[in-house]
């Protein structure tokens, strides 16, 4: 594409926040042999580039679903029945670190952790309380845990048998993506092999007692939160997706048995239309990739479903007023991109946990797009533009190179071993730093219109006090349940780690005997070893 | 001429956020300093340890999980535990302004939050390693 003359501007190149540059302006010329019927399709018709459902917001707003945790069980239940009251339409839990990484919070490890960065749950007991007062049958529930994803279900289950919800009902998501934690969030416990069993398990089970469940959320949000560029997180995503495929193929599942519970997670940074081409080119080479290349019969099976996230990475703790504007056009994007499910991000993001008056507004950030935008009223507005079109195909042969890479490498868990992600995103984020230093990317308040003024906005705490409540319930819980059940139980699931039954039955009676995380987790470390990564910059 | 600056950027508890961390290092590097990174959830013990053995001038914690009261005090006794009392110990991450105080008071030499360049963060350091240097050679000097 030559450069077009258009006369003096105002800088050399016009890039994304990706670093990719854009041209002025976008013709016909950009989409020549765009086929309507092959490229775009119907919505929700193949290859679903328009949307995954025929009538979309007409039919249905996506789910508004803000990530909440923070503290003991008690004060994050509060903090659903807040958000649920003032209009979200999905809970999502945010867990604490030591229950991500299977540690009970008693352990030396969750020392000054406790109930910072999510809920304190260590055992059933816990899980009882957070969702007290919330019915099973009626919310649909998405819970950000990876490594112990099994056990965080097994409770959820528990907890809805408890109020007469048997599991067929049960409607929700588990992350449950381990092959982006060795990428980017890096909240592994196991090695690879081993988590990927436990991940089969959990679509084996799930396809028979828990159907409705969405069995992974495969991420592309961390890895964009990490540095990488929007087409890095569009690839490795997919890639990552791919291999759950295989995994569940090779496991012995019938592809259509699990995928049509799939789903996925990518991250709305600030370049409305690189993001908005991004999800475009997701649902297109997806359903492409499912039905061609495994073969999936059922249409349901080649739809990539999606919640995303505003980008927590672009948020300032400079004038944080103005990331609530961050937030509404980046969960524009989102929309006009055709999420399933949003959650917005408070103005606080990168100060501490969301505070009550700054989610409150996020959530209004939300219904204000729905209601008064205006965007909604048709379904992938920008459908046909020579921009977005240009936009969307340039995705999407950016990605099917870096497949083509991955594959020589020897596939996703080969590359994972080889460093290759996580090197391709700590160059991209090096090199977004370089352009924020040299002032090639504004970040206003930061580099650009930045003001002396110091933070003045109400930050939520959590108290000291929160660790030691958790220790001293941990230690009741421990003190009442049947220690010689528990003992069974953590014996059966040693025996079943070594072999080759699905461990989700097992997790389950042992959560039920409220065994704990830590302890589930102990006997699992034992089993199948720990995952120790190579400390690449 | 004086050593090369050795740094030791850390990642203290089990927070998983690296990027900081990783973008930090690489920048000490370019800018011409002796790097060792830790990788991810260590324990303060370990990283003390570490930078015992690696014998470096500065300890960068990196810490975004809201455990820095508990784990920074952790790490700074475990220097000096190990009789590592010139080595200037940087925190950089999520903490909040009222925390700050208390981290200087407990060793730390500067706190950097979100926003820091790394080329204020870089010639912060070499100032306060060349600075450190100096008050040591007069000390053995007078």
């Amino acid at each position: 594409m030559t450069k077009r003359d258009i006369g003096p501007e105002r800088r050399d190149s016009f890039i994304t926040v990706s670093g990719d540059e854009i041209d002025p302006i976008y013709t016909p010329e950009d989409i020549e042999g765009l086929d309507y019927e092959t490229d775009l399709g119907e919505p929700g018709g193949y290859p679903f580039t328009r949307g995954v459902y025929p009538s979309m917001y007409r039919g249905r707003l996506w789910t508004m679903r803000q990530f909440a945790g923070f503290g003991t069980a008690e004060s994050t239940n509060s903090r659903f029945k807040f958000l649920l009251e003032k209009g979200q339409t999905g809970l999502s839990t945010a867990f604490h670190l030591p229950t991500i990484m299977g540690y009970d919070s008693d352990h030396p490890r969750a020392d000054g952790e406790v109930g910072k960065l999510g809920v304190a749950i260590d055992s059933l007991r816990d899980m009882e309380i957070l969702f007290d007062g919330i019915p099973l049958d009626q919310v649909s529930t998405s819970m950000t845990i990876n490594a112990p994803a099994a056990i965080l279900l097994a409770m959820y289950i528990a907890v809805g048998e408890q109020q007469g919800v048997s599991s067929d009902k049960l409607r929700g998501t588990i992350q449950n993506d381990i092959l982006k934690e060795y990428i980017a969030q890096k909240s592994y416990i196991f090695p690879p092999e081993p988590s990927m069993r436990l991940i089969t398990d959990i679509f084996d089970y799930c396809s028979e007692q828990v159907p409705k469940w969405n069995t992974v959320s495969i991420s592309g949000y961390h890895i964009r939160e990490a540095g990488s560029t929007a087409l890095q997180e569009l690839a490795f995503t997919l890639a990552d997706g791919m291999t759950y495929v295989e995994y569940g193929i090779n496991a012995g599942l019938d592809v259509d048995d699990f995928a049509p519970r799939l789903s996925f997670f990518f991250n709305a940074h600030n370049d409305i239309f690189e993001e908005i081409a991004k999800y475009r080119a997701a649902r297109r080479i997806w359903a492409r990739v499912m039905r061609e290349r495994f073969k999936a019969k059922d249409p349901r099976s080649w739809l990539m479903r999606f919640h995303t996230q505003t980008a927590g990475c672009s948020l300032t703790a400079q004038q944080p007023e103005n990331n609530i504007v961050r937030t509404a056009f980046q969960a524009l994007a989102a929309v006009l991109g055709g999420t399933q499910s949003l959650h917005t991000n408070s103005m606080d993001e990168a100060l501490a946990l969301p505070g009550e008056k700054a989610v409150k507004i996020a959530l209004r950030t939300q219904q204000l797009i729905a209601e008064e935008s205006g965007v909604v009223n048709t379904i992938d507005p920008l459908a046909g533009s020579y921009f977005v079109e240009a936009m969307t195909d340039r995705m999407e042969e950016g990605c099917l190179e870096y497949f083509d890479r991955i594959e020589k490498l020897g596939g996703v868990i080969p590359a994972i071993e080889k460093g290759f992600f996580q090197r391709e995103i700590s160059d991209a984020a090096y090199q977004y730093q370089r352009r924020v230093e040299k002032g090639e990317t504004a970040v206003v308040g930061v580099n650009k219109y930045a003001e002396e003024d110091g933070i003045d906005i109400p930050l939520l705490e959590i108290g000291a006090e929160v660790q030691a409540s958790q220790i001293a319930r941990l230690k009741q819980v421990r003190a009442e349940r049947d220690s010689d059940r528990v003992e069974q139980c953590l014996n059966s699931l040693r025996s079943a780690a070594t072999g080759e039954d699905n461990l989700m039955p097992v997790i389950l009676e042992a959560v039920k005997a409220y065994a704990t995380v830590g302890e589930i987790i102990g006997v699992l470390r034992e089993a199948f070893g720990e995952y120790r990564e190579q400390p690449l910059y | 001429m004086s050593r090369r600056i050795r740094v030791l950027v850390a990642k203290p508890g089990l927070d998983g956020h690296d990027r900081g961390a990783k973008v930090v290092a690489r920048a000490f590097r370019d800018a011409g300093m002796e790097v060792v990174y830790t990788g991810l959830h260590q324990a303060p013990e370990e990283i003390a340890e570490t930078a015992l053995q690696e014998d470096v001038d500065v300890v960068g914690l990196s810490i975004l999980s809201g455990a820095h009261n508990t784990l920074v005090p952790k790490v700074v006794q475990g220097l000096r535990d190990r009789g590592m009392t010139e080595v200037i110990v940087l925190v950089g991450g999520i903490i909040p302004e009222a925390d700050v105080k208390f981290l200087e008071g407990e060793g730390v030499a500067r706190v950097y939050g979100p926003g820091t360049t790394t080329e204020s963060l870089v010639k912060e350091t070499r100032e306060l390693v060349e600075s450190r240097r100096r008050l040591i050679e007069n000390k053995v000097d007078g």
